[in-house]
């Protein structure tokens, strides 16, 4: 009997409706994966009764004949940003250790509505800031992934979904959500060797999602296929009332309509994104790409997106600004840590209680989105900042009058090792340097791995979409998928 | 418009004082303005908090629509830009009554624009007292929480009922130049909320609060330095405040002294103004847009929906009265000055005109004279407002008709009123089983003048004599005698006539 912790989403969505097996096997079989790769710290919280439970009902329906949900039988693993009813929700801050919501957020209840289980929450970096997950307070999420150069180095999942595509890549679970705020689905996709996309922003509600940047924050989902993102995101997307950024759209069939075939589609190559001195490999990787596309019928042109050099610091502006505002509800008087010295005011209480329950990266980024949205600074920095994200997603607008989609890298790397990059927060930040633009214009962008590269890591493609046209990324992302034939996964060391 | 007197006499000469105010209304709505929690006032603390009044993880706010609606109406009502196109913005500072670590307010682009108040300062001499203070803008926010710190000896405690109740900021230019132009200013303010229905006005019960501005200069010259004395709760204390901190502002600028601009707080009970101990550090709010908010954009249905749903307003409906009416200038100013009285006394007149099968303005007279005196003199009388009247405007409108056609006189009309109040029965009951109709019976009205006459023969002398005033003793002896229920014009008519015979 094959391994019911190989199946990807669709595979065990059908075999459990066919019969072959029962959820409550698929369930054991990802609780046990669960719960022997402690050394990969993909979970804070692990949940395997959630995902019996679930099983158990799942299989309860099947059996008295019942409809069954789109997630019938299928566990997932929860980004521990998403509020979840019960369950102690972090953001992997120490802030909130101890903090169990009495609430579900919209889009988790979307999947546990339709049947999924809860195999538990999954690290990240804290308050979704970081690009590797070394910035969690409950510890680095180690890749499942190591250099073919017989070195035991840990290598980063990326971030900061790393939870996430850390546990789907070894197996420990065949699908997650993530959150994506300036490349943090697509780019831990790209150093683990899964897909994952950030729908246009404003499909998934952001409600009971802990805010890190709220014009630019977007849930989506990350799995090992592309037909299993487009079958999570169905699930995750709708309108939303509580949700006044939550488009009050219809949701199409994605699955349904996934087609590999991309005669009459134009693909847009932007030149800006292939700076001097960017990796030969992810250089070679993206050619490969642009053939791959080319061989499924779509033609190829060059466009520009001549603001792309601005898209990063003006990211680094905006989102720590909104940041800095966001987690002011931080402050020790209703839930979460307090510290409360001695003979303290309020304002010592503040101050206490912030210094012991955030991070050192989100207090950088809460110091630079306090500083450019301090007087005098503001107009320099945030009013400037603001024009020139509208100038990057003009951009946009005028290359998708070329094309239908754009192929570009996801990250400037492969994976690299924890602790190489961390005393460099600029060189860290570069690592958003292909996901940020998409994110400032709210487009739809997919990762799909694509191959590994000489040291045996993982790369992958980027797909960037119109706005809205999340069926075009998810039909490239196929054709790729397709073409590419990955079938490389992580030796288990773990 | 008129231009304000108002000096302050200093030791160095005359000083004129510009007051500005920042009234924060709270509007009429059974939900705040960005989550459905509801607004009752005085509830227990904490039980009207939802969770995005608490700012718990991934909240987010969604605008009530109703709390909009009433700031569109309120900036109609004053003749005010309305924007179609406004903006939430957040207003960073740390509080413990403040959940979010931010206000969400509307500092760049603010839902009402420029409009205006027309205030009169003597309702009897409307035309000379006339002037129009200008509103800078209209903003919806909203209003935090409260810190109670007695009921614990070294902790404070925290209420969050009102932490997102929608605040009405509604700002003025600085046009006011005397107390009496600020009491009148947040008087009109007051009615013209009341009137549209966007908000209570109980200053009671802080759901309307002002700012008040303050600076003075020498007639003629630039603005001075302005103070702010914040949450000021009522008409008079807003007056006692300009009238202190003006003069107050005159000895430090007479005694050398600089005003420094600052943020005071008003003690009624030694009608004093105080500096608030300033914060650490000057406040820098990083005002920016709130990202979890759209723009707010309003159509033209929403918008004519809005002006449809407006009630005549106060200036409008005091021209109404005295032209239309016939009211004088005074009446018509008490009786619109407060949207409860002209609402019953619209309800008496209208009443009146049916049973009397006359029209408004026929009867309008005597209804508002009988409002403004018996029945608010009655009502004072009881320590009772017009709400809980024990007369209804329909009771009213009887018992005048029962003096406009005859069947009881003025003082006849006041005995039964009192009967009334005491009794609630309808007034023709009472007329009618009290025996209390008047009588036009010349026959018995001769009798009773002849029978007063012979009593009185001296006062008769002296009246053919000359001495007319006493004409309306006999016409008195001849009521009394008649127990108040003769027709005072016959009687008039047959006294006249016995004394000329």
């Amino acid at each position: 009997m094959t391994d019911l912790t190989d199946l990807t989403v669709a595979e065990i969505r059908d075999g459990f409706r066919a019969g072959d097996f029962s959820a409550r096997e698929v369930a054991e079989g990802f609780n046990a994966n669960v719960a022997a790769a402690k050394a990969l710290n993909a979970f804070i919280v692990e949940t395997p009764e959630k995902a019996l439970e679930a099983a158990d009902a799942a299989d309860k329906a099947k059996a008295s004949g019942e409809t069954l949900g789109q997630l019938a039988g299928v566990p997932i693993g929860m980004k521990d940003l998403f509020c979840t009813q019960g369950v102690q929700t972090t953001a992997a801050s120490h802030m909130l250790e101890g903090f169990v919501p009495t609430y579900e957020s919209t889009v988790s209840g979307k999947l546990w509505a339709a049947g999924a289980g809860m195999l538990g929450k999954l690290n990240l970096d804290q308050f979704a800031m970081g690009s590797s997950n070394e910035t969690s307070y409950f510890g680095d999420v180690i890749s499942p992934w190591r250099r073919n150069d017989g070195g035991n180095a840990s290598l980063a999942p990326g971030g900061s979904s790393g939870g996430s595509s850390s546990a789907i890549s070894a197996r420990l679970c065949p699908a997650a959500t993530g959150t994506d705020t300036g490349g943090s689905i697509r780019q831990p996709a790209a150093f683990t060797g899964i897909s994952g996309i950030k729908p246009t922003y404003g499909r998934c509600s952001r409600w009971g999602v802990v805010a890190f940047a709220s014009s630019l924050d977007q849930a989506g989902p990350m799995a090992r296929t592309v037909r299993d993102n487009a079958i999570l995101l169905e699930v995750m997307s709708g309108f939303d009332p509580k949700d006044s950024t939550s488009l009050d759209l219809a949701v199409p069939q994605w699955e349904a309509n996934l087609s590999s075939d991309l005669k009459g589609k134009k693909v847009g190559i932007p030149k800006e994104y292939r700076p001097d001195g960017l990796n030969a490999e992810i250089s070679a990787m993206w050619d490969r790409g642009i053939e791959w596309l080319k061989d499924a019928g779509a033609e190829v042109v060059e466009v520009s997106l001549p603001h792309t050099k601005y898209a990063l610091p003006t990211y680094y502006i905006i989102a720590p600004a909104e940041a800095s505002s966001n987690l002011a509800r931080y402050d020790g008087v209703r839930y979460g840590q307090r510290d409360l010295p001695d003979g303290a005011g309020l304002q010592d209480m503040y101050a206490a209680t912030r210094a012991l329950g955030f991070g050192p990266e989100v207090k950088r980024r809460i110091m630079v989105g306090t500083y450019v949205l301090s007087a005098g600074f503001y107009d320099a920095y945030y009013t400037q900042a603001q024009k020139v994200r509208a100038l990057i997603a003009r951009d946009f607008e005028q290359a998708f009058e070329k094309c239908d989609l754009m192929l570009t890298p996801t990250a400037p790397s492969a994976s690299f090792a924890l602790g190489e990059k961390q005393a460099d927060p600029l060189a860290m930040y570069l690592n958003d340097v292909f996901t940020v633009p998409a994110s400032l214009a709210g487009l739809p962008a997919m990762a799909v791995p694509g191959g590994l590269d000489s040291a045996g890591l993982p790369i992958g493609l980027q797909i960037i979409g119109k706005a809205l046209d999340e069926q075009t990324v998810l039909n490239a992302a196929l054709a790729i998928e397709e073409r590419a034939g990955f079938s490389a996964r992580p030796d288990k060391w773990w | 418009m008129t231009e304000s007197t108002y000096r302050i006499q200093g030791a160095t000469g005359e000083w004129e004082v510009v007051i500005g105010l920042e009234v924060h209304a709270q509007v009429t709505s059974n939900a705040k303005l960005f989550s459905g929690a509801a607004t009752a006032f005085g509830a227990e603390p904490n039980t009207q908090v939802s969770l995005v009044d608490a700012a718990m993880p991934g909240m987010l706010p969604v605008p009530n629509m109703e709390c909009i609606r009433q700031a569109v109406r309120t900036g109609m009502a004053i003749d005010a830009q309305i924007n179609k196109w406004s903006r939430f913005d957040r207003k960073n500072y740390f509080y413990a009554d403040l959940p979010q670590g931010y206000q969400i307010s509307q500092l760049y682009h603010p839902i009402v624009g420029e409009g205006q108040i027309e205030i009169v300062l003597d309702e009897k001499n409307p035309e000379a007292s006339t002037k129009v203070i200008g509103v800078e803008r209209i903003h919806v926010e909203q209003d935090a929480g409260k810190l109670m710190h007695d009921q614990h000896p070294t902790r404070s405690y925290v209420d969050l009922n009102r932490s997102g109740v929608a605040l009405m900021e509604i700002v003025s230019k600085p046009d006011m130049r005397s107390p009496a132009e600020a009491g009148a200013y947040l008087s009109k303010l007051r009615t013209i909320l009341r009137y549209v229905g966007s908000c209570d006005g109980n200053m009671d019960q802080g759901s309307m609060r002002a700012d008040v501005n303050v600076s003075v200069r020498r007639p003629g010259e630039e603005f001075g330095t302005r103070t702010e004395t914040k949450n000021v709760n009522s008409v008079r204390f807003v007056m006692a405040v300009v009238e202190h901190e003006a003069s107050r502002q005159v000895d430090v600028l007479e005694a050398g002294g600089k005003i420094v601009q600052e943020t005071r707080l008003y003690d009624p009970d030694r009608n004093e103004t105080r500096s608030m101990r300033s914060k650490e550090d000057a406040h820098d709010y990083r005002y920016f847009p709130d990202p979890d908010l759209l723009p707010l954009e309003l159509d033209d249905a929403f918008l004519e929906a809005c002006r449809q749903s407006l009630p005549e307003l106060p200036d409008a409906k005091l021209r109404r009265y005295a032209q239309d009416l016939g009211l004088s200038a005074y009446n018509a100013a008490t009786l619109t000055a407060d949207a409860d009285t002209a609402r019953w006394f619209e309800a008496l007149l209208a009443e009146g005109a049916r049973i009397q099968k006359k029209s408004e303005g026929e009867v309008a007279k005597a209804s508002a004279n009988w409002l403004l005196s018996e029945l608010y003199g009655a009502l004072n009388r009881l320590g009772k407002s017009l709400e809980d009247s024990p007369v209804s405007p329909e009771e009213g409108a009887e018992l005048l008709a029962l003096i406009a056609d005859g069947t009881i006189s003025g003082t006849i009309a006041k005995q039964v009123f009192e009967i009334m109040l005491e009794t609630g029965d309808k007034p023709g009951k009472i007329v009618e089983e009290k025996g209390l109709k008047q009588t036009s019976d010349t026959g018995a009205i001769e009798a009773a003048v002849a029978d007063v006459l012979a009593k009185n023969g001296d006062k008769v002398e002296q009246y053919r004599g000359g001495k007319e005033a006493l004409f309306g003793f006999f016409v008195g002896q001849t009521m009394k005698a008649m127990q108040g229920k003769a027709n005072p014009q016959v009687v008039n008519e047959l006294v006249k006539k016995a004394l000329a015979g």
